[in-house]
């Protein structure tokens, strides 16, 4: 019975082709968003979180922090240096304290230029391999940097590929950075961090010669002891370099970040950005589906003589029923069908967009079945709860005032 | 699909006393003013009338898809006013097989499937609709014409269709109204004839016409007029 009434249901739609295209419009526009969001969603958390795993978790990031509105410049904020390195090393807990350079500099090989980041790695043992360690790197090809590498650089898996220089550049060659010659001994393997992809690691001492840079530090590192609560330790960091530097609680001029922070900062964000567009993607729904019951509406005005002929023949009310709603929810299901093709197909197109122009897997489309299938039913009850109360009144037409029409 | 004719004469629809009358807020029409009328199965019965003589009202009341203000109508001896308007349509789509005037097919569906759809409500399985309903597409001639949409059918040819699903259940009762309304001459006399072969294999018709022409293929003729019946 429900076959025959799907069958019907089916034909009718086909015979309304323009009126009913239009009306799942509305309905697929809305699947599109919502499954093109929540497919990339997923994959675009993975990636901003891949960018942080490569720090462990007992490591803290400490940073220069805005102060304020204003021009830059403005507001004097008291760069890190030397003398904070010293006051973080005398902090309970902390085993290692690394200060980091990260500029970005000229480079040039085989007659092309381009700007890179160039980030540098400590002479010392111990400080050399807990950065290795915490940024997770390992050579592909060659080696990684050693104490007395000077004029030596490794590099980011990008760089090295052909397309950045239109040669690819070998272990052994030669490149220009700001003028000077470099050997590359070494090219990392692909990390999930793009910005260590296309990064240029060179010793801290050639890094300072090569800018002049005297006591000038960009970021500094801090390992903790294995037992020691993260939160807690960068605590005490941000209250030593308080009294340090003479400042008030809440007017901090750096920052301490332990990892799960910055992630949990960073996933804010995304849910937010997350909810607002799936709250348009809800209205639009809500708009397609208020489409589908004046469709509905029409249909049942325009069909009451076939409406009455049916109960003439021997349709119950029921029958005529399920005979709407089952053709309005086709017209949800429909259009959720063509809105998870377009929703997927753009989520597919959008991460490779943004692939290529990483020039890594960042983001990959996350596209499950159980998602498919729920938006699937979803947009069908869409349609049945819009068709409801115009099919009702179908079923309640009275087969003689159809039949008038 | 030969039928025995019954030799004692059985009743299969009675109408007492009925009145149906219609509040236009000024003034009351009444359609249908006291009529009597008893059908037997096997009949063949014409109710001719000028238009406005409420013989389109009688045959509402009469195929149960309208409900009479005063009096009682029998469908097989069960009294329609006692049913509710699922158990009216189960006992439409099983007794009474329905002939309009514009053909009322259903125009997305074939002329196979328009045969089909009143088993569809009678909960028929695929197989055997499927049987019966081109049985009777080969019985009226239009084998070649099955899978055709209404649109593509000739008014004749659609007429035919209506009537191979009017009989798509068996019913005890053929009603139609106007049958020849919307055709002309010829093929309303094939319809006619149709009618009368109908009748022959023992079906209970009752016409509902203007056309006298129609009319007097039935056994029995009641004229109304005003609502009331002026000769039997």
């Amino acid at each position: 019975m429900f076959k025959d009434f799907f069958l019907l249901a089916i034909n009718n739609l086909r015979r309304r082709k323009l009126r009913s295209w239009l009306t799942m419009i509305g309905i697929f526009i809305g699947i599109t968003a919502v499954v093109s969001l929540i497919s990339l969603g997923q994959g675009l958390q993975t990636a901003i979180t891949g960018q942080f795993s490569t720090l462990s978790i007992n490591t803290l990031t400490i940073q220069n922090a805005g102060t304020g509105f204003g021009p830059p410049g403005s507001t004097v904020v008291e760069k890190l240096n030397q003398n904070d390195v010293e006051v973080i090393e005398k902090v309970n807990g902390v085993k290692i304290v690394v200060p980091r350079i990260v500029k970005v500099v000229r480079v040039d090989y085989n007659n092309a230029a381009s700007f890179k980041y160039v980030a540098d790695i400590p002479k010392e043992n111990d400080k050399r391999e807990m950065i290795y360690d915490s940024l997770n790197l390992d050579a592909e090809k060659g080696r990684l940097l050693e104490g007395n590498d000077y004029g030596k650089v490794v590099l980011g898996s990008n760089i090295a590929e052909g397309n950045q220089f239109e040669k690819k550049i070998e272990v052994g060659k030669s490149i220009i950075i700001q003028g000077e010659e470099f050997e590359v001994i070494g090219i990392l393997e692909k990390a999930s961090n793009f910005q260590i992809n296309d990064a240029i690691l060179m010793l801290n001492d050639d890094l300072e010669e090569l800018l002049g840079l005297e006591n000038e530090i960009d970021l500094i590192i801090a390992r903790i002891s294995d037992n020691e609560d993260p939160e807690e330790i960068a605590l005490r960091i941000e209250k030593a370099l308080r009294k340090d530097r003479n400042l008030e609680e809440g007017k901090e001029d750096f920052s301490v970040e332990t990892p799960l922070q910055a992630i949990s900062t960073v996933n804010q964000v995304l849910s937010i950005i997350q909810i607002v567009v799936v709250g348009i993607a809800l209205i639009s729904i809500i708009v397609g589906g208020i489409g589908v019951a004046n469709t509905m509406y029409t249909s049942v005005l325009e069909r009451k003589k076939e409406i009455g002929t049916m109960k003439a023949i021997g349709a119950k009310n029921s029958d005529i029923l399920w005979i709407f709603l089952i053709e309005s929810g086709m017209l949800g299901f429909i259009g959720g069908l063509i809105g998870v093709i377009l929703g997927a197909s753009s989520a597919i197109g959008l991460s490779s967009v943004a692939n290529n122009y990483f020039g890594s897997e960042i983001i990959t489309v996350n596209l499950s079945i159980i998602l498919i299938i729920s938006v699937l039913v979803f947009s069908f009850l869409l349609g049945v709860l819009f068709g409801a109360i115009p099919s009702y009144q179908a079923s309640k037409l009275r087969p003689i005032e159809a039949l008038r029409e | 699909m030969e039928r025995k004719i019954n030799t004692k004469k059985e009743k299969i629809i009675e109408l007492s006393d009925v009145y149906k009358y219609y509040d236009m807020g000024h003034e009351v029409v009444k359609a249908v003013d006291g009529i009597d009328i008893t059908i037997n199965k096997g009949d063949f019965v014409a109710i001719v009338g000028p238009s406005g003589s409420g013989k389109s009202t009688a045959m509402n009341l009469i195929g149960a898809l309208d409900i009479a203000t005063k009096g009682d109508i029998f469908l097989d001896n069960i009294n329609i006013k006692q049913l509710d308007e699922s158990h009216l349509s189960q006992i439409r789509g099983k007794k009474i097989g329905f002939i309009f005037q514009a053909f009322n097919l259903i125009p997305t569906l074939t002329a196979l499937e328009n045969v089909m759809l009143p088993m569809v409500f009678q909960r028929i399985p695929l197989y055997e609709r499927q049987k019966k309903a081109e049985e009777l597409l080969i019985g009226i001639g239009l084998e070649h014409r099955m899978n055709h949409l209404p649109k593509e059918l000739s008014g004749g040819e659609k007429q035919r269709v209506a009537v191979a699903r009017a009989l798509a259940n068996d019913p005890d009762v053929i009603l139609a109204d106007e049958p020849t309304g919307n055709l002309d001459t010829k093929r309303g006399k094939e319809i006619a004839d149709m009618f009368e072969r109908l009748s022959k294999e023992g079906r209970t018709i009752i016409l509902v016409t203007h056309d006298m022409n129609v009319a007097r293929h039935a056994d029995r003729i009641y004229q109304l007029k005003d609502g009331k019946i002026i000769n039997k």
